[in-house]
């Protein structure tokens, strides 16, 4: 079974902090990690591939240094690696990375995709299912469990209040939530070995024939930034600070009658 | 010409979810300041019976599409059901409830029409005077008023307010080049409309040529949650816990608490991946935006996770030892001390303050 991961390079947001003043983030020194989702997605695709044979291909686009997210994929046990930049793809929205991922995809070939549910820092959810509709697979979005059955896979799919056990053909895309497993560490040999496999980088000029340029990059994404703005905080309230339980409780006493709570 | 606000229902087992009736109410202001109309995407199977209410919520139109393959939500039928209205009706926006449902079906559609999506929006606007309003009230862009004040007034776009970095960053988008303007929209954000039973309008059934060959995944079973989910975003009281609780017995008295004011217990992150409760009581980006009359945050310091999803709280009372914590300068009352002296305390203060009530 020829199975892609599509990973995605981010900031590790618990670590991003906001400029009091300004707003603004401030990004210095922030971690990049592999999004927790697709993490989870790649040790899946590990699994299935012991189990029922293959190969895990990961492809990550991203700019130059997005190369450490994929020795980390490599290290953890993928066979090999792509990384997807160029200055033509900066700027995309989901639409625009969709189409280029997804042209990236159809010229590796595969039997399975899997990504993650959405990424940590743009939230969006949008590229696995966009991905999907360009390459005309099924997909199945929120997974937390997978199996192999033949030329089928069989997956729980989760809603807010039940899950669906479902049965999707093959070829087709999944969405995988960081809930379907523990990823693996890297070994002390996968670190070694991570870096002596190549990692093949494709440009622009290396997906053109099936790319418009006119759908991808800043110019080409459907959607555009319009403002974007740190929140302005609560003002702040009351703060009693040194008090006795005794007089915690008396003020909250007085807080919970004065807006009839109680 | 596209035209119209169209509202995709989000319907589970035949019921009409919360969310779709505070996208109709907020579709009804922006309908307002285009000289639009609300038009509402019905899609089920023997689900008709449920348009009537979506008019009382304020929708002009109801648009049916009934099918024994939209019985069960899958992708394709869904998607291309909502295709086929599109071409069809050639709205000028369509807005969807960001659900594990409607993230799902929303990315595709988009893909298929070839138009912009924006995701888990929590503000919209088309009145460039509202929006500066905005700007200038509640972000850091009010540092920056010549800059707002420069906005062009006769801008009609859809600007789609959505939260990034994990609610560090807010980020408005537009889409100006393709028709329909689509969003997700958070649940629980929008205000929710007052229903009226004297409302009329048009029910009309749609064919969207579906049939049972466009379903490509077979439900194989369809599993129900065992426990009931609670919803803490109807909550008026929220008793919230964090790390300072340490543990799943910890929220006993916050649970004991939640009890006597008649609201529920909710956490933040940590309780939730510590497996101390569960996760839809957890409060913050990656749980529910509520917004209660009281939130009650004990021993939560405070991340910008967390206070992404309860800063619309109207009352927030913080209790923790760490006087410095974000969540104690957000706070309307703070008071540092022991959560677990407190609010055992609290609880019986509560109790002999009804009794007393009571009595009288």
């Amino acid at each position: 079974m020829k199975i892609l991961v599509c990973i995605k390079q981010v900031p590790d947001t618990a670590e991003v902090k906001l400029d009091p003043k300004t707003g603004t983030l401030i990004r210095d020194g922030v971690p990049s990690i592999i999004n927790h989702d697709d993490k989870a997605g790649l040790e899946a695709a590990l699994k299935l591939r012991d189990e029922v044979g293959g190969t895990v291909s990961v492809v990550c686009m991203g700019p130059p240094q997005a190369d450490v997210a994929l020795r980390e994929a490599l290290a953890m046990g993928a066979d090999e690696a792509y990384l997807l930049s160029a200055r033509e793809f900066g700027g995309s929205d989901t639409y625009a990375t969709a189409t280029i991922i997804a042209t990236a995809l159809k010229k590796i070939g595969y039997d399975l995709v899997i990504t993650g549910r959405q990424a940590i820092d743009g939230d969006t959810a949008q590229v696995g299912p966009q991905i999907a509709e360009q390459l005309h697979v099924p997909q199945v979005s929120y997974v937390e469990e997978l199996k192999a059955d033949g030329e089928y896979m069989i997956v729980k799919r989760q809603f807010e209040d039940q899950a669906h056990m479902l049965k999707v053909k093959m070829p087709c895309l999944l969405t995988a939530l960081a809930e379907l497993n523990e990823p693996r560490y890297m070994t002390v040999k996968g670190i070694v070995e991570a870096y002596e496999k190549p990692v093949t980088v494709w440009g622009f000029d290396d997906l053109k024939n099936d790319l418009n340029p006119e759908w991808i990059g800043l110019k080409g994404s459907p959607t555009n930034v319009f403002q974007s703005f740190g929140k302005q905080l609560r003002a702040p309230g009351t703060k009693l600070v040194g008090v006795t339980p005794e007089q915690a409780v008396e003020a909250i006493m007085a807080k919970l009658i004065e807006r009839h709570i109680i | 010409m596209s035209k119209d606000i169209f509202v995709i229902v989000e319907q589970r087992n035949g019921v009409v979810q919360k969310v779709t009736k505070e996208l109709i109410g907020e579709s009804v202001k922006l309908a307002g300041d285009l000289g639009e109309e609300v038009v509402a995407v019905l899609m089920g199977y023997n689900i008709k019976g449920e348009a009537e209410q979506l008019i009382h919520y304020g929708a002009s139109k109801v648009l049916v599409l009934d099918h024994p393959v939209l019985e069960n939500y899958t992708t394709e039928p869904y998607v291309k059901g909502i295709v086929s209205v599109i071409e069809q009706f050639d709205p000028n926006i369509v807005l969807f409830g960001a659900s594990s449902i409607g993230r799902d079906m929303a990315p595709r559609v988009a893909g298929r029409v070839h138009t912009g999506l924006t995701a888990d929006c929590t503000r919209l606007d088309v009145k460039v005077e509202n929006y500066q309003q905005y700007l200038l009230s509640s972000t850091s862009m009010s540092l920056q008023p010549e800059k707002v004040a420069a906005l062009d007034k006769s801008d009609r776009f859809l600007k789609m307010t959505r939260p990034a970095f994990g609610g560090n960053v807010m980020a408005t988008i537009v889409c100006r080049k393709y028709k329909p303007q689509m969003a997700t929209v958070r649940p629980g954000v929008m205000e929710m409309p007052v229903k009226d039973t004297s409302r009329k309008g048009e029910i009309i059934d749609v064919d969207a040529g579906l049939s049972m060959d466009d379903m490509n995944v077979e439900i194989l079973e369809v599993v129900k949650n065992a426990k009931k989910e609670v919803d803490i975003t109807d909550a008026k009281v929220l008793v919230s816990g964090g790390r300072g609780v340490g543990g799943s017995e910890g929220y006993n008295p916050l649970r004991a608490l939640a009890a006597e004011l008649g609201g529920e217990v909710s956490s933040s992150r940590i309780g939730v991946d510590s497996g101390w409760i569960e996760k839809s009581r957890q409060v913050g980006q990656t749980g529910k935006t509520v917004h209660p009359n009281l939130y009650i945050a004990c021993g939560i310091s405070g991340a910008i996770q967390h206070l992404a999803g309860m800063e619309s709280s109207e009352f927030i009372i913080a209790i923790n030892k760490d006087d410095q914590c974000p969540m104690m300068n957000i706070a309307d009352l703070g008071v540092q001390g022991d959560l677990k002296v407190i609010v055992p305390m609290l609880t019986e203060a509560v109790k002999a303050y009804k009794a007393k009530q009571n009595a009288i």
